[in-house]
């Protein structure tokens, strides 16, 4: 599904330059929950928003679903985000003056359904994040948690074949922060390729597959079995 | 990407920026929309009004003269001629047109008419006179004509019979006309009902002011009006020639079709004959045009001011919500239906703006400038505003608000997508 090979990621700060990914390769079965743990400032984000085509890395290839990602123009890129790719971000990035149901709508509309059409997939979304009593709610009108739920719900609304997730635990209290885990991995079960980032050692324990990076390096890739 | 696709995702671009920028204006802080309103409607009042009223300073004087003196056709003397020949038979024409609504025929004389003759007792006293032109009319067809009754400010009006009485215009007053100035003569002390002078070819004879005439058209203002019959007599114009015809037709007639109906009966052997607008003084038109030329600039210094208002409105509004269009370029929303939504919402104060706009303006200010005029030295102002010159102005304001909200979103929409969604 995914396969990454010497991916280069620096930044510039003056004259210095700061190496973040440093030739990083592995690959991504379909299918697979895959979590990326590390310290802070381990390149972890930094991988996830190059996966993601949020970011373009220096040097490297990413392959996602049998396409070149790297070689689209920024307007293809926008199109393959659109249709094979779902965020979830660690502040929810909900749009405020729109409703739980709106937000998930969005990348629908924009992928030219009709709005009735539209209307039903979010509502089947958020009614499988445990949300379908909350369609009409604005964000301000929920819990944390509730707006991570919404913010699932519009990665899955439109079925695309890999969800990034950024740290979707990061600003949540534990219960609320299990309930979200649990929502992810229902997902898997359906089949649903996932990329996590996280530092939370007992969530990254509940995936398929722990990549941990130091210095932007992975010093360990395990899968994992399930009991 | 095929053309088809790309009209297919314009027209998805264009549905989602409408459904963005109708939840952003729902749920956007009501005091902000209702100013940001209030400014595009002044942005338009301002557009439409103040050439409309510099315009209409001149256009009110313009219809002053066409309903007060020279109506819808004037017929005058040919330049060679001192008056219109075969008068008879161009009135008898100009009455029979199925257009016609009422005809009047006017002698016009130059002359003087003294005031002081009486308390003059020495030869170096200044003589209180006035160079005039008098005008002998039937009253009841100049009354049909032009209205001319309802001019009186003071005492009545001249009936057929009246015999030595007459009526001024209000600038040869004083009273009326306070200008110190030696090209410009008034008559000092007189009232309705006192005895003035009136000399004629030579002739002199002794009148009563019977009534005082106020109008801001020079023809009305300046002149000394009498009966026909006896301005006839005192110039000997026996044979009925007149030197002026003005003509008024029913309502929705064409006065070029009724011009050149007169023309055809051969009366341009005799007169002049012209629609009002080709009979209206030149320096009117050109005022008219200059002024409209000024309306014009300070419109568009107006337009410009409403242009940045908006572009600072819709920068901030994108500036602030920097991050958020960030996600939606993240999870893959286009940047044109960004763009759309704010030029969208741009044009929703537009419109917005221009339909209370043209409310206060067509239902209120026009209207009541028409029955309150604006009382100018030269003319009764009123406001010219016509639907398709505000049309036009209408479609400048919403290409310059198009304009102005699309730059600003373009800025911020072009903006790195991951810089926007970290906030740096």
């Amino acid at each position: 599904m995914i396969t990454v090979e010497k991916l280069v990621k620096s930044f510039h700060s003056g004259e210095s330059e700061l190496v973040v990914l440093k030739g990083m390769s592995f690959t991504v079965p379909e299918g697979q929950f895959l979590s990326v743990t590390g310290r802070s400032g381990s390149g972890k984000s930094t991988l996830l928003y190059q996966l993601g085509l949020l970011d373009n890395p220096n040097s490297g290839s990413i392959i996602i679903d049998n396409t070149k990602v790297l070689d689209l123009t920024t307007r293809e890129k926008t199109q393959f985000r659109l249709e094979r790719l779902g965020y979830v971000f660690q502040d929810y990035a909900l749009l405020p003056e729109l409703s739980s149901l709106e937000n998930v709508m969005l990348p629908l509309l924009m992928m030219g359904g009709n709005k009735s059409q539209a209307r039903a997939k979010a509502q089947a979304a958020l009614s499988k994040v445990g949300l379908g009593d909350k369609l009409i709610n604005l964000p301000s009108q929920l819990s944390g948690g509730q707006q991570q739920r919404v913010s699932i719900a519009r990665a899955i609304g439109h079925n695309p074949k890999i969800i990034f997730a950024d740290e979707p635990t990061a600003n949540l209290d534990s219960e609320t922060a299990e309930a979200v885990i649990k929502t992810f991995l229902e997902l898997h079960k359906e089949g649903q390729t996932i990329i996590m980032v996280t530092h939370e050692e007992e969530y990254s324990r509940c995936t398929d597959r722990v990549i941990t990076l130091s210095d932007g390096e992975i010093i360990s890739d395990i899968m994992q079995v399930k009991t | 990407m095929s053309l088809k696709k790309r009209i297919h995702q314009f027209f998805i671009s264009l549905r989602l920026g409408f459904f963005l920028a109708l939840r952003q204006i729902r749920r956007s802080s009501k005091w902000t929309t209702i100013l940001i309103i209030f400014v595009m409607t002044l942005t338009f009042l301002n557009l439409v009004v103040v050439s409309g009223i510099l315009v209409g300073l001149i256009e009110g004087s313009v219809v002053a003269v066409k309903s007060r003196y020279l109506s819808d056709v004037i017929v005058s003397t040919l330049q060679e001629k001192t008056y219109i020949e075969n008068s008879p038979y161009v009135v008898a024409v100009a009455k029979s047109l199925p257009w016609t609504e009422a005809v009047s025929a006017r002698y016009l004389e130059g002359g003087t008419i003294e005031a002081n003759y009486k308390t003059r007792v020495k030869e170096t006293d200044l003589i209180d006179n006035v160079g005039i032109i008098v005008a002998g009319i039937n009253p009841t067809d100049e009354d049909a004509v032009t209205g001319i009754k309802d001019l009186i400010v003071e005492g009545s009006y001249l009936t057929a019979t009246d015999y030595d009485q007459v009526l001024l215009g209000h600038n040869l007053l004083r009273k009326y006309l306070p200008i110190e100035s030696p090209g410009f003569s008034t008559l000092q002390d007189v009232e309705v009902g006192d005895k003035v002078r009136l000399i004629i070819n030579g002739n002199t004879r002794e009148v009563i002011v019977k009534g005082i005439l106020k109008s801001k058209v020079d023809e009305i203002s300046r002149r000394v009006f009498m009966t026909d019959t006896q301005l006839r007599s005192l110039i000997g114009r026996s044979d009925y020639n007149v030197d002026e015809i003005s003509i008024l037709l029913k309502p929705g007639s064409d006065p070029v079709v009724a011009r050149d109906a007169m023309l055809a009966s051969g009366i341009g052997a005799y007169a002049k004959v012209q629609t009002f607008e080709e009979g209206l003084p030149k320096f009117l038109i050109d005022i008219k045009n200059t002024f409209a030329l000024l309306g014009n600039m300070v419109s568009s210094i107006g337009l410009v001011v409403a242009s940045i208002t908006i572009f600072i409105v819709i920068f901030i509004n994108a500036i602030t919500r920097r991050k958020f269009i960030g996600i939606l370029k993240g999870i893959g929303i286009h940047s044109t239906a960004i763009e759309f939504a704010y030029v969208l919402q741009s044009l929703f104060y537009a419109i917005m703006g221009t339909f209370l706009g043209a409310i206060i303006l067509f239902g209120f200010l026009k209207p009541y400038i028409a029955s309150n005029p604006i009382d100018f030295p030269f003319s009764d102002g009123i406001l010219v505003a016509t639907l398709s010159g505000t049309l036009v102005r209408v479609l400048i304001l919403f290409i310059a608000t198009l304009i102005a909200g699309y730059i600003p979103a373009k800025i911020v929409v072009r903006q790195n997508t991951l810089d926007a969604i970290l906030g740096r």
